[in-house]
């Protein structure tokens, strides 16, 4: 009795940011001049340093670690309810769905760069891997789509698997290069390559699940109809609830322990039995099927894809969504997420600039807070667990 | 049988050069079990290369590594380790962004269910396996100190020296070696601390029966205090073997170490 109301007392805190975090959120989307997101963006970041000035943000995390799964919940409703807020706005729809699917693919280079160490800028080349499995067979086969998005992190994980040999032949940066060069060999490949479309790339079929058909728009009644982006929104939240939760229970886990131990020390892991390339092996597929599976839905999303999307600047984007976000820590990628996808969408003048953006800000953090901006904590194997 | 009387571990004509030098020349080298030996010499004279070539780090260039009935010379790191053979390191090698407890679990890796299945789906069985894993892990640490044992969850980062060879200690012992290799577990600690470490060395000896242990050592009060019998190595040779204080009143052991002509 005692301890369920002081357990609801300490949900107070969390649900608070959140709901805080939610309203900025409309607003951001909502305001239409340059200055005013200016401003919005400027107020924003004072109340934040504030918050944390003040241990708000220790007093969140309490709340998060403490009722993990009513706090999980709670953000679930709070992206609900900002999708109903912007029910009809196709623009932000996109966006917010967007957001999701990349925090998809950013959780699979969290797998392997913040857990196993294995560094991948080819991020976006696995996203893109997803993206044109998805448009090859929604166009020419009858495959159910949800059979299309497992193909599109199967194929990613395959292909992946090419890389392995190399990867885990080479140590730390040496792996990146690998990395690097397939990126740029994929773009290429894709350029030249006529069957995939070449440079004007390829339509992809809107999703249809067990007959929800995505892309039409909802219509509730006579008089309220809801963009059809809603649905996508809805699809990605059940995508990304899923790959979170898979995440997590992979880092609680000797499996997660593992791929810590064998970044962190090779050669001890070595002495205490480890198979070092296995949990590499793991952590690289598992990544790159989470990185296609992000990318099938995002194809069938936009309805047509180009290799313009997938360049080694793409690649670079997932890798300092993680590094700002807080390696390792799931919660950072959705708050790191959130501000490197929409800022540069909502502040024109950045547009162009954006790749200098995103290289200043990952200098800044590495240079200030190189745990990022929620460092990741230690892990507790079973949430709510005590020792006696 | 007479237990003490069985060799546990033994080198034979064991060789290791690294391009001219020659870290060991043809070692002899047998420890019996239930047994502390102690591995002492110079800087360089080879003692750590034989723990690196025992454990699969280095791969010999010459002779043998007998186990129990079995020949390890040039296994992996990871079958010596499954053979039961745990080791600590010279410069401590632990994880320091990891808790207690991780850095605890890695050491009884052979041990805990490695299974993709068993990890990510049933999670009832692995709660139950994480329970018994901490229940050891808390039992070992309380051998050493129990004000530690109630900090598990802690990142070992923030722990003095002589916490974290405990650690490391108790990593090497969690999964019940036959032997265990200590890299001079004093280094990096004062009198005080070393004293206190040989106590606990001592203590978790008796709770582990028939554990054996090779030890490197500069501190000859805790060669002396520890060890049964003791290996003096130099330039990667054998000089002299016997109880402390034979190998102490040796002639050439003087010379190597004092530099007595």
């Amino acid at each position: 009795m005692n301890r369920g109301h002081a357990s609801r007392a300490n949900l107070m805190p969390g649900t608070l940011g959140i709901a805080a975090a939610t309203a900025f959120l409309i607003l951001f989307l909502s305001v239409e001049s340059q200055a005013g997101t200016a401003v919005l963006l400027l107020g924003g970041a004072v109340f934040v340093l504030g918050a944390a000035r003040f241990g708000g943000i220790a007093r969140m995390r309490q709340s998060f670690t403490g009722n993990e799964g009513a706090m999980n919940l709670v953000v679930v409703a709070a992206a609900l309810l900002l999708t109903g807020f912007f029910y009809d706005d196709h623009f932000t729809l996109l966006l917010v769905a967007t957001v999701m699917i990349y925090m998809v693919a950013a959780l699979g280079l969290t797998v392997q760069f913040g857990y196993a160490g294995v560094l991948n800028f080819a991020g976006a080349a696995f996203f893109g891997i997803g993206c044109y499995t998805a448009a090859v067979l929604t166009r020419n086969t009858a495959l159910p789509h949800v059979l299309v998005l497992l193909a599109g992190g199967v194929m990613a994980a395959l292909i992946g698997a090419l890389l392995l040999l190399p990867v885990l032949r080479t140590r730390g940066h040496y792996s990146a290069v690998v990395t690097i060069a397939f990126t740029l060999l994929f773009k290429t490949f894709l350029e030249v390559n006529d069957t995939l479309g070449g440079p004007q790339g390829l339509r992809v079929d809107g999703m249809n699940l067990f007959g929800w058909r995505f892309n039409d728009n909802i219509e509730i009644g006579e008089t309220l109809e809801l963009s059809f982006f809603a649905n996508y929104v809805v699809g990605s939240l059940i995508l990304l609830a899923l790959a979170f939760a898979f995440v997590r229970r992979l880092e609680r886990s000797w499996t997660g322990l593992n791929m810590d131990a064998v970044r962190l020390d090779e050669t001890a892991a070595a002495c205490f039995g480890y198979n070092i390339s296995r949990w590499k092996i793991t952590a690289f597929t598992v990544g790159n099927f989470l990185a296609g599976l992000a990318g099938a839905i995002y194809a069938m999303m936009l309805g047509f894809i180009a290799p313009t999307n997938f360049t080694f600047g793409d690649s670079l984007i997932l890798v300092s969504i993680v590094l700002l976000g807080g390696i390792g820590n799931p919660w950072g990628i959705a708050v790191a997420t959130t501000i490197v996808i929409v800022l540069p969408e909502k502040l024109q003048i950045i547009q162009e600039y954006r790749f200098l953006l995103y290289a200043s800000m990952v200098i800044l953090i590495l240079l200030f807070r190189p745990l990022g901006l929620l460092p990741r904590p230690l892990r507790s194997y079973v949430p709510g667990w005590q020792p006696k | 049988m007479n237990g003490t009387a069985e060799t546990l571990l033994a080198a034979r004509g064991l060789t290791k050069r690294f391009g001219g030098v020659v870290a060991l020349e043809d070692l002899e080298l047998e420890v019996r079990r239930n047994q502390v030996l102690g591995l002492i010499g110079p800087n360089g004279s080879g003692k750590t290369t034989f723990f690196n070539v025992v454990t699969g780090i280095y791969a010999a260039d010459g002779g043998e590594v007998t186990f129990g009935r079995d020949t390890i010379t040039n296994l992996s790191a990871q079958a010596v380790y499954r053979a039961g053979i745990a080791r600590t390191f010279q410069r401590s090698r632990l994880m320091l962004e990891l808790s207690i407890f991780d850095n605890i679990m890695v050491g009884n890796h052979r041990r805990l269910n490695q299974g993709l299945w068993f990890n990510l789906a049933r999670r009832r069985a692995f709660r139950r396996e994480f329970q018994d894993g901490f229940e050891q892990a808390r039992e070992l640490v309380r051998v050493f100190d129990p004000p530690l044992a109630d900090r598990m969850f802690e990142a070992v980062g923030g722990f003095p020296m002589i916490d974290r060879r405990r650690i490391e200690i108790c990593r090497a012992l969690i999964s019940h070696p036959q032997l265990l290799l200590l890299d001079e577990p004093s280094a990096g600690m004062t009198h005080e601390e070393t004293t206190q470490l040989m106590d606990d060395i001592l203590e978790v000896r008796s709770t582990f029966e028939g554990l054996t242990i090779i030890i490197i050592e500069h501190e000859m009060g805790v060669i002396e205090r520890i060890t049964n019998r003791c290996v003096v190595l130099n330039f990667g040779r054998k000089i002299c073997e016997g109880t402390y204080q034979e190998v102490a009143a040796d002639r050439l052991v003087q010379e190597a170490y004092l530099g007595i002509e």
